[in-house]
């Protein structure tokens, strides 16, 4: 039975206790999620977290091993794709090759049997400015153009649900960022619910009003875009999403306000409501930009981490900011963004400097980085290449 | 910077001249070759084609002339054989059309996820091509003759009236024309449903078309390609085949296709007008008819 | 290989095949739904495969029979005609097979060098008459083989050569070209023509480029060309039979004597030929397939 009516308002999507197995690999451990209508929700996560899956899995493309989904409260877990209110925007968009344009978009409508079809198909095309290009077949059309299509030939068809897979990644600078307005027009003109599955922090945090984070088949931290930056509550979402500079050390002393932590000598103060764990290792971090670098010691006060002295071993200049890179001895590296308020850098390469932040601005985590598993984002090259290098001898040794 | 473009403007055209002097060395034996051996033979078989008999001449002996008349008579003679030879190769070229497309898209599209198996399929179905043509007719024919174990199985069971045969019949000429041409349908099939995106497959369904709708209006159309060459393949030799329909093999004295008339002409009556005449006709309605199919199913490119 | 790629890999719900041990929390094991389009397809391509190896296996067979002249009612095992395949008939069958052996072996090498040159040609040289070329090689293909005979012998009779190997080895040549042609195309198209650049940037000259280069890369697309070009040869019995005159070859003695009934001899050959092909194209094809699963190993 094909699904004849249009779904007016987007609907919620539950998924119950979902996994999914493929032979040899688990995709998802257990899936709990749950979609308000109306919403933009992103998963983000690097590939192979299961993302793909997950949305797969909601289309109807694959059956999960155990679990439900649900769709505006009805069970659609034993639905077939066909069968079910939701369209997916494809990563590669798989428009098909052998209709024009219109055809492509007007397909699901005909299938529905729903009355104007091509009438609607138009209009749906003119809400992504192509119109003109109608009769068109898709391969005369470029990645942009083939994007709209599949964008329009999705939310033609008023689905309860709209799935968005990585749609954005074939596209230059440019173009994504007026295809982010325009999706984002489009869901708050049409009320759809858009589940947007994407590796790209940045596409992830300007779309979605809310962000899960996956990583191994399951959900490391789920908010708000503003929220998960600022209080990342994982290793993985802290450097994931953005950059981070994290410590590793013991609590040493717990008030009410705040925990000490004592890394390499140092003592960094953080919020205790900032902190997942309040006792034993911790790992504590700050992101770059809220970093100060300093000349000339800076005098201790209760509210500021001060960390010291290190010395400056590179400088890149990107325009907006500045990004040094600080050695501090036992403590690491710690990245610093500096805007450029000024004129040019305030230190050399080489110079000794002091770095301080805000202690409200510094965040404690549930767990700490395996020092294998990980690389700051501006490494030197040599250290990412080995890191690369480790991580493919270890992928060859599993299979 | 002027003069690096008055220099290369210069070297260009001798680079080209060298270029379409190698072109030239390495089309020319091969072309050579078939204008002598494949394109002649057409003008000369034309030319046969209108000869009329020689004055006092023994049998087989003809002066070249321009009797079209050798084109009436063949047509006013041999019509039956004419009509029979493209209403066979059509009916086996659609049977083996039906029999092959659920095989090639088990190899090409479900078997992707076992290479080695898809590969031992492969071979499977060109295996035919390993043993003669000639023998495998013969097989189906002592397979299938009356006191074989199918016909008298089919008789048994009343499937077949007891005083019929099969051998012999235009169905049994249909049958070894369609079982020859198989891997001839299949391969081409294969190639195209092979390379088949099933993401546009896994759209369709996204698109709410159930799984027949997904094959009718996306795998059939995107596997065109495979299934016009997959019947050029099949129907023109196959209206061309005099083995299938001879005596001596699945057919009878009233199965004769053009392939048997142009042979007893041109070998055992030595009337080489008329067998020749007879394959001008065969060929030029092949490349009208071929011409026309693969205009209307808009595959062009595929020449 | 990441988990989506795997995931876009294993379409139609296959995963599902591992068994699942216990009921989740919440979720329970889910049965996967076995829908007659599962096995339907599998089993028609069984029995599709087994409709198309009937006569091969039926000519092997009977390659074991103890017949006396015609090879048609099972009359016992015997391994006799695999012992004296030539002493029948004062060694016709065998005379015929070799002179198909030599036929093919004589077509493919003309067959498959000027099909390789004009291949070449056609990828690497923009030149006028592309079309009319294209044409010519199109149209050999596309004319039914009795025409080709046909047109060939009227030639002969025209010209007035007399028939015999040689007018058997033009003709097979001339039919063989065009596949020759479409096979190599697509692998010379294939090749990265930066490789005979880098080539010529490491000091090689024109011919060493060739030698060194393009025509080891090309090897495996000739080679698959000069097995198409034989099995089409000793196959081929329409155009044969139109331009041998009194020359016998594999095929043209199947049909002469198929009137009178085959022995027994003739299978054997087929089978013994048969066998051989098949050895030897699973052993690539095994081969190929152990070569790329090592391949995916390192990658």
């Amino acid at each position: 039975m094909a699904v004849r009516e249009f779904a007016e308002r987007g609907a919620d999507l539950e998924l119950v206790g979902i996994q999914k197995r493929f032979p040899g690999f688990t995709a998802i451990e257990e899936l709990d999620l749950v979609i308000p209508a109306g919403s933009f929700f992103a998963l983000l996560g690097p590939s192979g977290c299961g993302k793909t899956t997950t949305l797969r899995l909601v289309a109807g493309l694959e059956e999960p091993t155990r679990g439900r989904i649900l769709i505006g409260g009805k069970d659609v877990t034993d639905t077939k794709s066909h069968e079910r209110p939701v369209n997916t925007v494809f990563q590669s968009y798989a428009l098909f090759p052998h209709m024009t344009v219109i055809e492509n978009v007007a397909f699901g409508l005909k299938r529905r049997r729903i009355s104007d079809a091509v009438a609607k198909a138009h209009e749906a095309l003119r809400l992504v400015e192509l119109d003109h290009l109608a009769q068109r077949r898709p391969q005369q059309l470029s990645g942009g153009q083939q994007q709209r299509v599949a964008l329009a030939r999705a939310i033609v068809n008023r689905p309860a649900l709209l799935l968005l897979d990585e749609p954005l990644g074939a596209l230059d600078l440019k173009l994504r960022r007026q295809m982010q307005l325009e999706l984002k027009t489009i869901q708050e003109e049409v009320g759809l619910t858009f589940l947007h599955v994407t590796h790209d922090q940045e596409e992830a945090m300007t779309m979605a009003d809310t962000v899960a984070v996956m990583n191994k088949g399951a959900i490391e931290q789920m908010g708000a875009p503003a929220e998960l930056y600022e209080l990342p509550r994982t290793v993985f979402v802290a450097n994931f999403l953005g950059q981070s500079n994290l410590f590793t050390g013991q609590v040493v002393g717990t008030t009410s306000t705040a925990i000490t932590v004592e890394a390499a000598d140092a003592r960094i103060v953080v919020p205790t409501a900032r902190a997942q764990r309040h006792q034993g290792e911790v790992a504590v971090g700050v992101r770059p930009e809220k970093v100060v670098l300093h000349t000339e010691e800076p005098a201790a006060t209760a509210d500021r981490n001060v960390l010291g002295p290190g010395r400056v071993i590179d400088v890149s200049f990107s325009g907006v900011s500045t990004q040094y890179l600080v050695d501090l001895g036992a403590l690491g590296t710690v990245v610093v963004f500096a805007q450029n308020v000024g004129s040019g850098p305030v230190a050399g390469l080489g110079a000794e400097v002091w770095v301080s932040w805000e202690v409200a601005h510094g965040f404690g985590l549930d767990d700490v980085p395996v020092e294998a598993g990980r690389f700051p984002a501006d490494d030197s090259t040599t250290s990412i290449a080995a890191q690369r290098r480790e991580g493919l001898v270890s992928e060859l040794e599993e299979h | 910077m002027a003069f690096a473009a008055f220099a290369t403007a210069e070297a260009q055209p001798q680079v080209q001249k060298r270029k379409s002097r190698i072109a030239l060395f390495l089309l020319l034996p091969g072309i050579l070759y078939l204008v002598l051996f494949f394109l002649t033979p057409l003008i000369s078989l034309v030319l046969t084609s209108l000869q009329t008999p020689a004055e006092f001449g023994d049998i087989g002996q003809y002066d070249y002339a321009f009797n079209w008349q050798n084109y009436v008579t063949v047509v006013q003679q041999y019509l039956p054989h004419i009509l029979r030879s493209f209403g066979y190769a059509l009916a086996a070229t659609v049977l083996a059309l039906l029999f092959s497309y659920p095989l090639a898209y088990f190899i090409g599209v479900k078997a992707r996820r076992w290479p080695l198996l898809q590969s031992l399929m492969l071979v499977l179905v060109i295996a035919p091509f390993f043993i003669s043509f000639l023998l495998r007719t013969l097989a189906w024919k002592q397979l299938l003759s009356d006191e074989s174990f199918i016909i008298t199985s089919l008789k048994a069971l009343s499937l077949m009236a007891p005083d019929a045969h099969f051998t012999g019949t235009p169905a049994a000429v249909i049958f070894g024309l369609t079982y020859n041409f198989i891997p001839f349908m299949t391969l081409p099939l294969y190639t195209t449903l092979e390379r088949l995106d099933t993401r546009y497959l896994e759209a369709g369904s996204d698109l709410y078309a159930n799984a027949f709708t997904v094959f009718r209006k996306i795998t059939i159309p995107l596997s065109m390609p495979g299934i016009v060459a997959g019947t050029l393949l099949t129907f023109i030799p196959a209206a061309g085949d005099y083995v299938n329909a001879s005596r001596d093999f699945l057919g009878g004295p009233d199965t004769q296709m053009m392939g048997n008339v142009i042979e007893a002409n041109f070998l055992v009556l030595l009337n080489y007008p008329a067998a020749a005449a007879l394959s001008i006709i065969l060929m030029a309605a092949i490349l009208v008819l071929v011409s026309i199919y693969v205009k209307r199913s808009g595959t062009e490119d595929l020449l | 290989m990441s988990g989506e790629v795997q995931a876009a890999a294993v379409l139609g719900g296959f995963a599902e095949s591992e068994t699942q041990e216990g009921g989740g929390p919440r979720g329970l094991p889910r049965r996967r739904r076995v829908g007659l389009g599962d096995w339907l397809l599998p089993v028609y391509t069984v029995l599709a495969f087994v409709f198309l190896l009937i006569p091969i296996v039926y000519t092997f067979v009977f390659s074991f029979n103890d017949s006396i002249k015609s090879n048609i009612s099972w009359r016992g095992f015997t391994l006799d005609k695999w012992l004296n395949v030539c002493n029948v008939e004062g060694g016709a069958v065998c005379q015929a097979f070799t002179n198909s052996i030599v036929i093919g072996l004589v077509a493919t090498v003309i067959a498959t060098t000027l099909g390789t040159l004009i291949a070449i040609a056609l990828v690497r040289y923009r030149f006028r008459a592309r079309s009319a070329i294209s044409l010519l090689l199109f149209l050999p293909m596309a004319t039914p083989e009795v025409v080709l005979g046909a047109g060939l012998a009227a030639q002969f009779l025209a010209v007035g050569v007399p028939k015999d190997m040689t007018t058997i080895i033009l003709a097979h040549t001339m039919f063989c070209i065009s596949f020759v042609v479409v096979t190599v195309k697509a692998r010379v198209a294939s090749l990265d023509p930066a490789l005979e650049e880098a080539g010529r940037d490491l000091y090689g000259s024109p011919s060493q480029v060739f030698w060194r280069i393009t025509f080891p890369l090309l090897t495996p697309g000739i080679l698959a060309a000069a097995l198409l070009s034989f099995s089409l040869s000793f196959d081929d019995f329409i155009i044969t039979n139109f331009n041998s005159g009194s020359v016998s070859t594999f095929p043209k003695y199947i049909y002469i004597s198929a009137s009178r009934g085959i022995p027994a001899e003739a299978n054997v050959i087929a089978s013994a030929v048969f066998l051989f092909a098949l050895v030897l194209v699973i052993g690539t094809q095994v081969s190929r397939a152990a070569r790329a699963k090592r391949l995916a190993k390192l990658g």
